[in-house]
């Protein structure tokens, strides 16, 4: 056995709970988790069926924790898990699965197969098959400080236009401050009018906010490729900023894995709750709504639909607010099939966007949103994840649609009532 | 050894044997799994009614929606099968009278007729079950030894059980003592087997629902 392989094992192992246990003795090869997932409805190629994913970890499961298993093995009667099937498995746990969560709404056994697929990417990546693309953005996001390269500098130049052009402040390093906002990369290099948008949302809503200087990234891309020292390193600065800044609620952006890795792993991957608290733009504007602080006026004439990203409603439970939010300034929003928690995914999520192994797989599980979108023909798609964002126009461009995409913030603070 | 010699034996020595191996088994099996353990999740939950481990007990047997259009038949089968045979087993008087013989309990009978109607819609849904297994390409891919003899160890049962009861096809005894016989593998194969869900399922459930139901989505 090679030593890398050894350490793969030695990972499955220790990550292979209770919960994980109870989902392979569980299974009985129904195969209702294909129909669950994209890139099987857009092949109709079994090997995509989510379950046999996780055929490396169910073997070192059966082997190590199983009385058979065992007894199989010592007598030799066992096939051991290979380089070679980790090498072969690959392209299955990373580049054909976007940790969407579908497969675990649906299987009839009540298997988390998306929990068991996070788990077998830790397994996968101390072997050293974590997607080099991936794998390279979360080096950055260590040594740099964003997945994409961008530094400090960057931001300030992107905060000196945006105070330029709306007049408002865009504080920086504000101790106390009730809120410290988080950027993706993606926001401050393609999509820039977020953080515009959220100066002049808290500027009506009177509320104090900061940026964080040795914290302004939220992107997680250790979540991503299933390295948990690397991801517990993002979000500990992260934490460190906010707790040097004494803020009371750090504001995850329109990044779904970002609020995945900060809201639901961060305190698992410290080992402590946080002394504040997390939420998505989605959810504090939402709040500021209900508050009556987020004032709009007018309203889009097009038709609208809003794609759910994973992370943020199946995964992460922010499902109304986006709703909510869309309805103070349309009439007309049409919702796909499956929408809220049984949405499909972009098909670029779990770091498959960043993975150039995946892009012709990717291009061809994205018949699956087009599908929705013909159906209720939308004349705008608004969506609040700048992956999903880029993702849906690379696959929109591809097919030939011509759709607009926006985010819902940046939407929302075009609305904004005067006065 | 005559059919009468074989059902002494299904109805002592092979009955102790197979209820001895079942038992041992499932706790063994139990513990296995369930020693493993979870971490404590420390992200602060959020709360929303009707998003909890306990209601996926329940809810996770309803399809989502799409799912029936997309699999309903592996849905219509799955319940035909599942629900008879649990009607079966539990309802039929003769079986609970030997409940009752073993552990005092009762309760009242379907009649008769009406139980042989079930164990027929049984055996076609396990015979469906069976033609979409090979036929369909996600479960032949997803196939082993274990999920065809699991499928034989379930149906003998069921068809032996059929048999005797309507005395047809083989002498009774002979019938009936293979029945015993069927009920007695299954017994042994079903904690080392995926027949094991019959227990898993619930837990697997509940951890599913409970992860979800701590993000606020009810699954």
């Amino acid at each position: 056995m090679s030593a890398s392989l050894a350490r793969a094992v030695n990972v499955l192992k220790e990550v292979i709970d209770a919960p994980i246990a109870s989902y392979f003795a569980s299974c009985v090869h129904c195969g209702l988790c294909a129909e669950a997932c994209l890139f099987y409805t857009e092949t109709d190629d079994p090997k995509y069926t989510p379950i046999h994913k996780l055929e490396p970890m169910r073997r070192v499961y059966a082997q190590e924790y199983t009385l058979i298993g065992r007894l199989l093995k010592w007598l030799g009667l066992s096939k051991p898990l290979t380089d070679a099937e980790l090498a072969e498995w690959q392209p299955l746990v990373y580049d054909s699965c976007t940790l969407c969560g579908r497969c675990s709404m649906v299987c009839p056994v009540g298997n988390d197969i998306v929990y068991m697929v996070r788990k077998l990417r830790e397994g996968m990546a101390i072997a050293g098959y974590a997607p080099a693309g991936v794998l390279a953005a979360t080096q950055r996001t260590i040594e740099m400080g964003s997945p994409m390269g961008v530094k400090l500098p960057a931001l300030k130049a992107q905060i000196g236009h945006i105070e330029a052009e709306t007049g408002l402040t865009v504080p920086l390093d504000r101790e106390g401050a009730e809120y410290m906002v988080l950027l993706s990369s993606m926001e401050i290099i393609n999509f820039p009018e977020y953080l515009s948008a959220i100066a002049r949302i808290m500027k009506q809503a009177g509320k104090t906010w900061t940026l964080c200087s040795s914290a302004f990234e939220a992107t997680n891309s250790g979540i991503q490729i299933g390295v948990s020292d690397l991801a517990r390193v993002i979000v500990a600065r992260i934490v460190e900023g906010a707790e040097r800044l004494k803020v009371q609620t750090v504001i995850s952006p329109e990044c779904g894995h970002a609020f995945t890795a900060l809201r639901w792993e961060g305190p698992n991957l410290i080992g402590r709750p946080y002394r504040f608290k997390v939420q998505h733009i989605l959810e504090v504007l939402d709040e500021l709504r209900v508050q009556g602080l987020l004032k709009t006026q007018g309203f889009e004439e097009k038709r609208l639909t809003f794609h759910d990203p994973c992370q943020l409603v199946r995964r992460g439970g922010v499902i109304e607010p986006p709703r909510n939010l869309l309805r103070m300034i349309s009439n007309n929003l049409v919702e796909t099939t499956d929408p809220g928690k049984y949405n499909w995914c972009c098909g670029g999520g779990g770091g498959v966007s960043a993975n150039d192994d995946a892009e012709a797989i990717r291009l061809i599980a994205f018949k699956r949103k087009k599908t929705q979108l013909d159906a209720v023909k939308p004349d705008k798609l608004v969506t609040a994840c700048a992956n999903c964002r880029i993702v849906l126009e690379e696959g929109l461009e591809h097919y030939q649609m011509n759709l607009p995409v926006v985010g819902l913030t940046e939407m929302i603070a075009d609305h904004l009532a005067s006065d | 050894m005559d059919a009468a010699q074989l059902l002494n034996w299904v109805r002592g020595a092979g009955l102790q044997l197979a209820v001895f191996i079942f038992l041992l088994g499932t706790v063994w099996r139990l513990i296995e799994i369930y020693s493993l353990g979870r971490k404590p999740d420390l992200a602060e939950a959020r709360h929303v009614s009707g998003a909890s481990g306990w209601h996926t007990l329940w809810r996770r047997s309803i399809p989502i929606p799409g799912m029936m259009q997309r699999a309903g038949l592996t849905y219509i089968a799955g319940y035909g099968f599942h629900i008879g045979l649990a009607a079966v087993v539990l309802l039929f008087a003769p079986h609970i009278r030997l409940i009752h013989d073993l552990t005092g309990l009762s309760w009242p009978a379907l009649p008769s007729p009406f139980v042989d109607l079930l164990a027929v819609m049984t055996l076609v849904a396990m015979l469906v079950v069976l033609a979409e297994r090979l036929r369909q390409p996600v479960k032949r891919f997803l196939s082993t030894f274990e999920d065809w003899l699991t499928w034989a160890v379930t149906f003998l049962p069921v068809l032996t059980g059929y048999l005797a009861a309507r005395h047809l096809l083989l002498p009774y005894t002979l019938t009936l003592s293979l029945h015993i016989l069927s009920v007695e593998m299954l017994l042994v194969l079903l904690p080392f087997t995926k027949l094991f869900h019959a227990f898993t399922v619930w837990p697997s459930r509940w951890f599913n629902g409970d992860a979800h139901g701590r993000k606020g989505v009810a699954v």
